[in-house]
């Protein structure tokens, strides 16, 4: 077996509030294989930002690390101190924002923005640096990237800023790329270039992807496999098949039916009653059981464990104990008979 | 229930933005369209498409730079006529925007929010009806009375975005106008507002129009579509058919943008690019059904009639 470039062991991450302890992330246990891309999925305020911000240290100030470790590339980086972690930063992994606009400084031409990284990591001459970047804005599809290379930020449409967003973390060849709702703020036919941009880097670099998404149809297209978090958990884990084509976790049903692409015209949305919960006083039980229609006594109470579908598809709900129900998802998932 | 009268038809509607004496904007350029009784009119197009700008000069918050705008069989794209019709379009066409959170006053309590159009409007002056009139519209939007005495802040954003929608109810207007309502909500919350547009619109009957990005949302709710391309509009007809057969190029690069969840699909998704390099300024609109036409700015490619 090959050695996964990164591995979440039992990560949990706390914010301190004035009203009490928040946790954001709890117990997630991940890893994530060379030139692989796993989409995180789930509504805002499920952790899946704060997973990412805590491998890469950008955490505020007011939360820790409260358990679990982080390894990347066989090394433990839990206890890394900031300048450990700068080499790291743009260096072994780097990260993808959701807003090109608010990453990008106006002021600054995009070519010395790309370059800026491997300039402060590699001490490479002027020259050097230029060539690079222009290699890059080559690679994220720019074309006439000689004269692109000196113009600032605000010439660009917003894809082509996402794309030199993309330039940025991709110059000092980073291991790991974390892209947090990286096409969310985009128009769908820029989306879908953007997406398969990533896929031809990913086919030419060989690099890991962590693709942070709340829309499965965009997973569908780009990630091999796919974890879904709800209330800082990791609900159910697969590979891109396993989840949308087999979903187990009721939770994962319910995201599905409310999706009007799956739904046909004149049928009625299902909807998931309620909202996400805020994670001050977590439930003690599952915290998506208030919400589910299957739920549980025991769901109530206790933290179901993670059970085994197949060797590549885990899921944490009671459903799957052997004394539950036997209970048919109330969606199934037909390939489309097209083209 | 649906009958062929137009509540709001708009005809060759422009809205061009003078930066300066060199640069003037054209958000948009010639767009006609008409929204029956009880239809849900779907508006699709990417950013800067002007669909914005077409509801905002509906609704009269920038004055048209030409065009008219017909609502209710009233030239209100004319200032002398909006104004002697000032209170029933006031009362009769609504809008809702994207963000709620700025949309609604932060220092005035949900209760104050929902019945400022009624007070307003005099519609009602009997402060019994008026709290009345509030539980229903609570009721009818899934909110319970404990959120009278809240503020827009200590509320998540789809209740937000339901107390903009009763708000918008209170005045039981004609028409609606809802910009990208939807754009910023969990995907979760997304299905419960839709289902009660669904709802409000079946049980209210008021014509609606619906802007959004998000085709597999038009696809779900609307009656027709549009698709708009710089300010103008590209094809427009039923849902069923803009879907099944869309004919403009730029329609068909829009639907295979769209990402399905359904991986095997999706992997081998070929997606088909517009190129509007041999697109041409000046063109006709095509018919192709009775309700289904076409902006024919490709002269090489002949559109099939479908009748």
């Amino acid at each position: 077996m090959e050695e996964p470039i990164l591995q979440l062991q039992n990560l949990s991450v706390s914010f301190d509030t004035k009203n009490g302890e928040v946790e954001a992330v709890r117990d997630v246990s991940l890893s994530l294989k060379k030139g692989e891309i796993l989409a995180i999925v789930g509504e805002s305020g499920c952790g899946k930002t704060v997973m990412s911000q805590a491998v890469l240290k950008l955490l505020p100030k007011t939360s820790r690390i409260k358990q679990g470790r982080i390894i990347v590339d066989g090394e433990d980086i839990t206890d890394y101190k900031e300048k450990e972690m700068r080499k790291l930063r743009g260096g072994v992994m780097s990260m993808v924002f959701q807003d090109p606009m608010t990453t990008l400084n106006p002021t600054i031409p995009i070519g010395k923005q790309i370059t800026e990284a491997i300039v402060k990591h590699n001490k490479v001459s002027k020259e050097e640096a230029k060539k690079r970047g222009i290699e890059m804005l080559n690679l994220v599809g720019i074309n006439r990237e000689e004269e692109m290379f000196s113009l600032q930020p605000h010439f660009f449409s917003g894809g082509m800023r996402q794309r030199c967003v993309l330039a940025i973390a991709l110059v000092s060849n980073p291991q790991i790329l974390f892209a947090d709702e990286a096409t969310t703020a985009l128009d769908v036919t820029v989306q879908a270039k953007i997406l398969d941009l990533l896929l031809d880097i990913r086919n030419k670099t060989g690099i890991s992807i962590v693709f942070i998404s709340h829309d499965l149809g965009v997973v569908a297209r780009i990630a091999d496999r796919v974890a879904v978090m709800y209330a800082g958990k990791i609900v159910e884990i697969g590979t891109a098949e396993d989840i949308l084509y087999n979903p187990r976790h009721p939770y994962v049903w319910g995201l599905m039916s409310a999706l009007p692409a799956l739904t046909k015209a004149g049928e009625s949305l299902a909807t998931i009653p309620g909202t996400p919960p805020i994670m001050l006083n977590p439930p003690p039980g599952d915290a998506f059981a208030i919400r589910n229609r299957y739920a549980l006594a025991i769901d109530y109470e206790e933290m179901p464990p993670m059970y085994e579908v197949s060797p590549t598809h885990y899921v944490a709900t009671w459903l799957m104990d052997e004394k539950a129900p036997k209970i048919k998802p109330p969606i199934s998932l037909k390939r489309m008979e097209k083209e | 229930m649906m009958n062929s009268e137009p509540i709001l038809s708009v005809s060759n509607l422009q809205q061009h933005f003078k930066i300066n004496k060199d640069l003037t904007i054209k958000a948009v350029n010639g767009v006609d369209f008409e929204v029956k009784k009880g239809e849900v009119v779907g508006l699709v197009g990417e950013t800067g498409s002007g669909k914005s700008t077409v509801a905002r000069t509906i609704m009269g918050i920038y004055p048209a730079t030409a065009g008219e705008v017909y609502f209710k069989g009233n030239l209100i794209s004319d200032k002398g006529v909006y104004r002697k019709n000032k209170g029933d379009i006031n009362k009769n066409m609504q809008i809702i925007f994207q963000d709620s959170a700025a949309a609604l006053n932060p220092r005035m309590t949900i209760e104050e929010i929902i019945t400022e159009p009624i007070v307003v409007n005099k519609l009602l002056q009997d402060k019994n009806k008026i709290q009345e009139k509030l539980d229903t519209l609570l009721m009818e939007v899934g909110l319970d009375h404990t959120f009278k005495k809240k503020y827009p802040t200590e509320i998540s954003g789809g209740q937000r975005q339901r107390v903009a929608i009763a708000r918008c109810l209170s005045t039981s207007p004609d028409l609606i106008i809802a910009d990208e309502p939807i754009a910023s909500l969990d995907v979760s919350i997304q299905a419960q507002i839709i289902t009660l547009f669904q709802r409000l619109q079946r049980e209210h009957g008021f014509s609606f129009l619906l802007i959004a990005h998000d085709l597999s949302i038009i696809k779900f709710i609307c009656d027709k579509v549009a698709v708009m391309l710089h300010g103008k509009i590209m094809e427009i007809g039923p849902t069923e058919e803009i879907f099944t057969r869309p004919a403009h190029p730029y329609t068909q690069s829009l639907l295979s943008a769209v990402p399905v969840p359904d991986p095997i699909y999706e992997r081998n998704k070929i997606l088909i690019d517009y190129d509007a390099r041999s697109a041409i300024e000046e063109a006709e609109m095509v018919e192709l059904s009775p309700k289904h036409r076409v902006f024919n700015n490709f002269p090489s490619l002949v559109f099939q009639k479908l009748y």
